[in-house]
Order: C-alpha cells, then structure tokens, then sequence
C-alpha cells in the first residue's frame, strides 16, 4: 500500500469526496508499512511487517457529524464507508461544537520531509545485522539483551470538500536495548534508544556500548532512603517527562476545560524552560501536517518559562478565536489536539560537566511507566529504570536500586541549574517524537524505593 | 476464505517452514460518545486482513496483509519466510511448541441483545438522560458518557490441521463528570473509569448498568470532591472497592504471571517479572486468603473466548492457590519450558499482530467478609478508596502506586469525611500479605478493561478481572507533596 503512487491516493480520496452528499466531507487516508525485529535473551523472537491502509471518512451535514473507517480499499470498499458516514450523521444529534471542517490557508510545506529511501527500504536482514551487533555489544559483558529494532513508512493524505488537499510520506526508525545481569531481584540494566528518519543515524554498535556499559556500572545496586534529592535527568529521562506533560497539558481543550497547568502569561517553569511543537523541524521526526490536513505551525507553548500558547486543532482553535495550529488528531477525536513534535531548549552546559556541579544527588538514565497523578498540578508518578546512580563530590559513587517518584513537573522544571548543550531525540512511547536536553534539578521528590528481594 | 488460507500454508511450507499458521481476522468497532449534551463523536470501524506465523530452522517470522486475495496469501506467506530466516542470523535455541492437539470448532458469544442491532437513537437516548441527571448538579463542569460495540470475526487454521472459527461480541459503556476550579479537577465515574464496564456479550449488559439513574450520584460526588480535604499520609488500613481491587490484580498479579515476561521476552518493553519460575509452588504471594484464578470461560468476562490465537481451548487455571504462586498465563512456546501444556492465553489484538500472552479473566475468588458495609462496619480506622484515576508499576511488578477518585476516611467502622486525592503504595507480595478481608460473593464483580497494553508493536489487549471489595492492612496511603 505504502508504495502507492501519489495517484492512488488522489483517486482513493476523490472517490469518497465525490460519493458524499453532506454539506462537507473530508477523506483521511493513513498508510503504514512498518517492520519490526525483536530481540531478547540474546536471540530474534519476533520479527514481523505489517502492510496496512484506512480511510476514514468525516461527513458534516448541518450541525450533525459522521465518521466510518475501513481498510477495504477497493470501490466498493470506499463507497461503503462513506454511506456508513452519511447514515450515522443521518441518525446522529446535533453537534455544534464540532460541526467544523478547515480551510486551505495557503501555507506550503515539504511532502516528503523525512522521507528516506533507505530507511523505507530496510530489509529483516538489516535489522538483523543491527541487532546482532547489540546483542555482542552486551555478551562481551555477560549480559541479558533485549530490544528492538523498527523502520516504517508512513503515508497521510487528507482532502475535504473546502479545498483542502495535502499527503505527507516520512519515515522512521528506532533502535531500543535493555540489558540486563539477569531477570531476578536486583538485577542491573542499561538502556540506549535513539530514533531518526534515516536508517544511517542509528549506530547499533555505539547504542549497544552504552547500554553494555551501564548496565556493568548498575552491577551491586545498593538501597538510598527515599526523599528529596537534587538530579541530573538523562535526556530519555527527560523525554519522557515531556510527552506526559503533552499528553496532560498542551493541548487547547485541556485548557479550555479548565484541566491543565497551563496558565496562558503566567509563568510556570523556571526561566530556562523553552518549549516549542514544531512538527516541519528536520532535527525531529517530520510530520508537517495533522490529520484534518492543515499544516503544522510552529507554537512555542512554554517561552523563559512563561506558558504562552496551547495547540488546537480546528474545532478548539474555532472556539478559542486562532484557528487550528495543525494539531488535530483523526477524527472522531475526544482526546482534542495534541503537540507530538516537542523541542526542549538546549543550555548552555556541557554533557559531561554537568555532574560536577552536584554534591549529592541522584543520576537517572530514565523513567518507566509513568502516569499522571493530579494533571491540573502535572504532578506525575512512575519509576527509575536502567540505570540510577548515587551522585558524590561531583561523581557517580555508587549504583542504587530504582526509585519511584511522585513529583510536579512544573515545580521540578522551576529550579534548573543546568541543561545540556547536546540533544536526543526520542521517539514517543506511543506517537511523535521529543527532543530533550540532559537536565540538572535542583530537587525532585523519590517518594518510594523497591527492595532488592519481597515476599509476602 | 479457504483457499486463502491453504494457499498461504502451502506457501509458507514449500519455503521451509515447520510450523505455519494464518489468522484471517476482521474487527468491527462502533463507538459513541455524548459530551455536556451533545452527540460529540460517533464512529463506526472495520478493518479485515491476515497475517501468517511460520518457524522456519526453528525461527519466528510473521507477515501481514490487509488484501484479502489468494495471490496476496502467497506472497505473504513466502515473506513470512524469509523474514525467519533474518530471525536466524541471531537464534540461540531453536523454537519448540507445546503437544496441543489441532482443534476444530466453532465459538460464538452467547448474547441476548446484538448491540450493533440496538439504533443510534436508543443509544443517544440513554447517554443523553443521563447527561441531564448530571446536568442538574451545579457545578458539574464536563459530563461525559459513552458507548461501545466491538464484534471480532476470526478463522484460525495452521499446518498441523486446526480449522477455528469464532465470532466475539463486546458491549461497554459508562459515563463521568468534571468538576473543576482554580486548583483542582475531580472527576467521578460510573461504574468505573476508561469508559465504564464492558463485557464479552450483548447490549442487554449496557441496559442493566443503568447510567441515567447514576448520573446525579456521580455528578454530586465530582463536586463534593472539589472541596474535600487533602487525602491524609501514612500507614493505614485500606479497603478498596471491587474496580480498584480489579486493577490491583490486573497489574500486580496478572501482568507478573505471564511467562513471556519472566522469561525475559518482553524485558525491552514492558518488563520482566518478579515471579521467576524458581518460585513456582514455593513463593508466598499473598495470604491465605488470596486465591487468583485465571479463567477464559467465565461468562460474560472481557477475556473470555472460546480458543486462543494458537487454538488452543479456553480453561480455567489456577495461579495462586491460598497466597502461594501455582501457575503462570502461558502459550504454546512458553509452556513446555516449565513442562506444561499450553493453559490458552496468547491473543493478538488486529489481524497485523502476532499472538503474545496475554491475561483472560485474572478472578480473585470472594471470601466471607459479607458486604461492603459489613467490611467497613469491622474496620476501626482507616480508609476506603473508590474507581482508579491513575495507576503505575514497576518493570518487575512490584513497587507500585495507584491514586483513585475519591476516599473516605472509616472511624470507628463508620464511613466519615470524604478526601481527594488519594493514592497509597506498596510492594506487591507485602500488600497482597497484608489481605485479611474479602467480601463475599454479592460484592463480586467481573470487571472489563478495555485498555492493556503489551509488545512492540504495542497491542491492545481486552481482558477482564473478578473481584470483591478487600480490606488490607498497614498500608501507606497519601503519597507526594500536596
């Protein structure tokens, strides 16, 4: 599917405009072709592809919306989910609120921005090849490996009846490792993970040394007493404070509902705190446009620490008197918009240096499973992961089992003393892509720690 | 259907597979949902397509295909193989399956009410009278409600000579209101959170919930929240309603006990397990109250079906037996490595998807503490907690955290003030230790939850937990800087 021709598309898409009798239409057609090769216990045990394609139809007749989706792509295929669009607005009630496709703005962008060839073309026996040098990565330590590694191709065309006509290709690939001394109590582990449009920005060999390095350090993991420490935040640690901040936070209906930490003018973060969505910028995972097909802007949401605008796609972006931002979601879309494309502002530090400054304090490489708490106050919780350090006289002293936390991000962002010169990009958990700094804190809330062994 | 099926094993067999099967999958989704009194979203889904599974020199391959066409199988199906045999350029042990006999059958869920025969309009009607309900509440600043149909059409077959054919049938729905102000948002649900309860069956399940009758409860609570005192910290008594106690399982028992996850499989996504199979018949889980079974064939519960995504049949298995751990979720790799037999717990969630382990219906069986009441009634301080808001775990299962919507503090054995917030903590086999209360069998619930998340590709996984409000003692509850 992913390799059809821009044609295709344009048919596929034409033929659902054309069979609509509503007021508006709009035709979202999102094709993945997505590869995976897993690993673990040293060894490939999942190696899979996926080829797939739906289109989904949003009918706007008067005040009342359907939406259908279906991945049968043939003519009766198509004719058939836009009837089932046109039959649910037929039944449907009103629903002013939303009753709101959006315009052409005149705005260009770059269709195949991240688009590499070679990624898209990457074979299992590629991906293969990469795992295996991270699997010697961590043999050469004796250690348990574990990971994956993923291309894809993604394809998104939108058209609507008001003119709107755009398709974005890009592509990805992302390389995680987990390795381990063993799956029991007090088992040490490093992580390493990087993503890029291009297949060639991932170093399988390098991610694989550092992930096998720091899982040797982690090796004796001792207890610290749970509380309030200074950090230095690596960047995927960083990360992935971020993308719940986005999830919580950013978005324009969280904010007109009153549901966010977001005070528009008001500050919020410390005054080193920049955050920008940009979803055209080449340094992340490109995705120019959103999925009702309006191009992405640039929105800087948190500037010197002062929060300065939420995302919104067309409908909050209507009631709210902007305009979408280009951060709208497939339809039928309850979640509201959401920035997916975050860039933190690097500082001014250099990596390596920054642990100098800490008397004591606690590294961390990463957190796991992290989940809001109270999203008003963006106070959030979750785990230390795959490498946690105690910090001494401006050095790691010794490896500590993992910590969970229980701590406002607004409140931990508010007292940085350094951020990093160098930035990682990390695909999200679940979608897009954050760029991040290493952060040093001035103090951040370890509300628990596990103990190396529990029974009943 | 047929002759896409063989020609995909034919394929994948005369390419050198030793093992290949085909699932030819299609999933049909409706979803409504009516927000502060208007139909906000509708939406109607499906998605068909196959994938094939092949070992080949004792390594996995898979490939999938939404072009549903006996030419596409084929070349599906040679794909399949040669992405085993990149598997093979990192192997150690070759990949052995379990002795399951191929099954041949059929399985429908038994349903009353086809929720997708059920009109719009009536659908509409219920959610929009209980948005009234809430509405009449001052305060109430986002009232929510929502339904959800999901019917799952799959054939099954595989080169050893299984032919499966199935047809599972979901309804769900639930509402919630927000309240918010300043500094706060409280939210209530009824009857649970993410969407409210769903089960494997018919409509009839989402008319007995009621939601219009509840919508003025809920609402009044998510305003009384908003100014209700901070939820205290410390060590205290903890009785928690049949949802929260349900998503207890779910993390703490039911993720731990998957043997992919303590064999390491799943160690780069979401984590190994502290319940290594070293401990088998040996580790104290819980009290001797604790007796967690997982059951696929429990009527009406969101993991329940009648064969799993490798055919094995649906069974009902314990895994802890009076506190001690006897069992894991298996599938047919997984099994024969601690000397068992498949128990049927490997599902995929889209026809793109391989099957991974995943949880049926994870049960704690009821105990004798009679009712809700009667357990607050024997509890002389301490705290009861209500519907989950927010939940987290470590990557080994055992340091965990949940928050839920609403307490209340008990004095003696009476319900008293209402707080915010509140969250405890604890490590899972200290807290499940510190179990001597459950309520009997009227307390009992089959909870769905729509929501679980495993592998890469991150699959959905739609499975269900029985369970009956339970007191637990000395836990730390009220955790964080407020």
């Amino acid at each position: 599917m992913v390799g059809r021709e821009r044609d295709d598309l344009d048919a596929i898409l034409d033929r659902a405009l054309a069979r609509s009798s509503a007021g508006q239409t709009e035709a979202l057609l999102m094709a993945q072709d997505a590869s995976l090769t897993r690993f673990a216990t040293n060894q490939i045990h999942q190696n899979v592809r996926e080829h797939d394609a739906t289109l989904q139809v949003r009918v706007v007749d008067g005040e009342r919306i359907g939406v259908a989706g279906t991945n049968r792509l043939d003519e009766a295929g198509i004719d058939g989910v836009v009837d089932r669009a046109l039959e649910i607005a037929r039944r449907s009630a009103p629903n002013p609120r939303n009753a709101v496709l959006p315009e052409p703005d005149g705005r260009e962008y770059d269709p195949d921005a991240g688009y590499v060839a070679t990624t898209a073309a990457a074979s299992a026996d590629r991906r293969g090849e990469a795992a295996r040098a991270v699997i010697a990565a961590g043999e050469a330590k004796d250690l348990q490996v574990s990971g994956s590694f993923a291309t894809s191709v993604l394809t998104v065309a939108v058209a609507n009846s008001r003119g709107i006509r755009v398709r974005h290709r890009g592509t990805k690939a992302a390389l995680l490792t987990v390795m381990m001394d063993g799956f029991g109590s007090g088992a040490a582990s490093g992580y390493a993970h990087a993503g890029s449009a291009d297949l060639a920005g991932i170093d399988a060999e390098a991610l694989g040394r550092e992930a096998a390095d720091k899982a040797d350090r982690m090796r004796g993991a001792g207890e610290l007493e749970a509380g309030e420490y200074e950090v230095i935040l690596e960047e995927y640690a960083v990360a992935g404070l971020l993308e719940y901040l986005s999830f919580i936070g950013f978005s324009g209906l969280a904010h007109e509902e009153g549901r966010s930490f977001m005070e528009l003018g008001k500050r919020v973060m410390g005054e080193e705190v920049t955050l920008v969505d940009d979803g055209s910028d080449p340094d992340g995972l490109p995705l120019p446009i959103d999925f009702e097909g309006v191009v992405r802007r640039r929105v800087e949401l948190v500037t010197a620490g002062v929060a300065t605008a939420v995302v919104h796609d067309a409908a909050t972006g209507a009631r709210a008197g902007t305009g979408s931002t280009g951060h709208g979601l497939p339809a039928p879309n309850t979640f509201g918009p959401m920035a997916s494309h975050l860039f933190m502002a690097p500082g001014q530090a250099a990596r390596d240096e920054m642990i100098r400054d800490v008397k004591r304090g606690v590294w961390v490489t990463r957190f796991h499973y992290i989940n809001p708490v109270h999203p008003k106050k963006a106070i959030l919780t979750g785990m230390t992961k795959d490498g946690t350090f105690l910090i001494e006289d401006g050095r790691l002293s010794r490896p500590l089992m993992n910590f969970r936390f229980t701590q406002s991000v607004p409140e931990a962002f508010s007292d940085i003393r350094a951020a990093s010169r160098e930035t990682k990009l990390l695909p999200g958990e679940f979608f897009g892509a954050y760029r991040a700094p290493m952060l040093h804190l001035g103090s951040f809330n370890f509300t628990g720690v596990t103990a190396a062994e529990a029974t009943a | 259907m047929k002759d896409l099926i063989e020609r995909a094993l034919d394929a994948a067999e005369r390419g050198g597979a030793s093992y290949a099967d085909v699932r030819v999958q299609e999933r049909e989704t409706e979803s409504l949902t009516v927000k502060n009194g208007a139909l906000e979203a509708v939406s109607s889904n499906v998605s068909a397509g196959f994938g094939i599974r092949v070992i080949v020199d004792g390594a996995w391959g898979f490939s999938s295909s939404a072009r549903l066409e006996p030419e596409e199988a084929e070349r599906i199906g040679r794909e399949a193989v040669e992405i085993a045999r990149a598997s093979v350029l990192a192997r150690r042990a070759p990949v052995e399956l379990d002795d399951t006999p191929p099954a041949t059958d059929t399985y429908r869920t038994p349903y009353e009410e086809d929720p997708f025969s059920v009109s719009l309009d009536e659908k509409v009607r219920i959610l929009m009278e209980a948005d009234a309900a809430m509405a009449r509440v001052p305060g109430v600043a986002i009232r929510e409600g929502s339904m959800s149909s999901g019917r799952e059409r799959k054939t099954f077959a595989s080169s050893s000579g299984a032919w499966v054919e199935q047809e599972i049938v979901e309804a769900g729905g639930g509402i919630e209101a927000t309240a918010v102000n300043e500094t706060e948002m409280q939210q209530r649900s009824y009857p649970n959170s993410f969407g409210g309860q769903m089960v494997t069956g018919g409509f009839e399940a989402v008319r007995a919930l009621d939601l219009p009758d509840h919508g003025q409860e809920t609402a009044e609570l998510a305003v009384a929240l908003l100014d209700a005192p901070q939820c205290p910290s410390g060590e205290m008594d903890l009785i928690l309603d049949s949802t929260q106690v349900a998503l207890q399982i779910h993390e703490s028992c039911g993720h731990p006990t998957e043997l992919d996850r303590v064999f390491g499989t799943e160690a780069s996504f979401a984590g190994t397990s502290f319940l290594t199979t070293d401990k088998l018949g040996t580790l104290r889980y819980g009290s001797d109250l604790v007796s967690i079974d997982a059951d696929a064939t429990a009527p009406g519960g969101l993991g329940t079906f009648g064969y799993d995504d490798e055919g094995v049949p649906a069974q009902n298995v314990p895994l802890i037996e009076r506190g001690m751990l006897v069992g894991y979720l298996t599938s047919r790799e997984t099994a024969p490595r601690i000397g068992r037999r498949s128990m049927g717990s490997a599902r995929a969630w889209m026809w793109s998807n391989i099957p991974l382990i995943r949880m049926t219906n994870i049960n704690l069986r009821p105990g004798e503490a009679g009712s809700l009441e009667d357990l607050i009634a024997d509890t002389r301080d301490g705290i009861f907690m209500s519907i989950n808001k927010s939940w987290s775990i470590d990557d080994r299962r055992l340091n965990f955290q949940f928050g839920d919507q609403a307490g209340w503090l008990i004095k003696n054995g009476k319900r008293a003030q209402l707080v915010k917030n509140p969250t405890y903590t604890g490590i899972t086999p200290q807290f499940w230790g510190s179990c001597d209360a459950i309520c009997g069998p009227d307390e009992w619930t089959l909870w769905g939850l729509p929501n679980c998340g495993k592998g890469e590709p991150v699959q959905t996984g739609h499975v269900g937990h029985g369970a009956a409000p339970a007191r637990f003692r000395g836990v730390k509850v009220g955790v964080g800087r407020w």
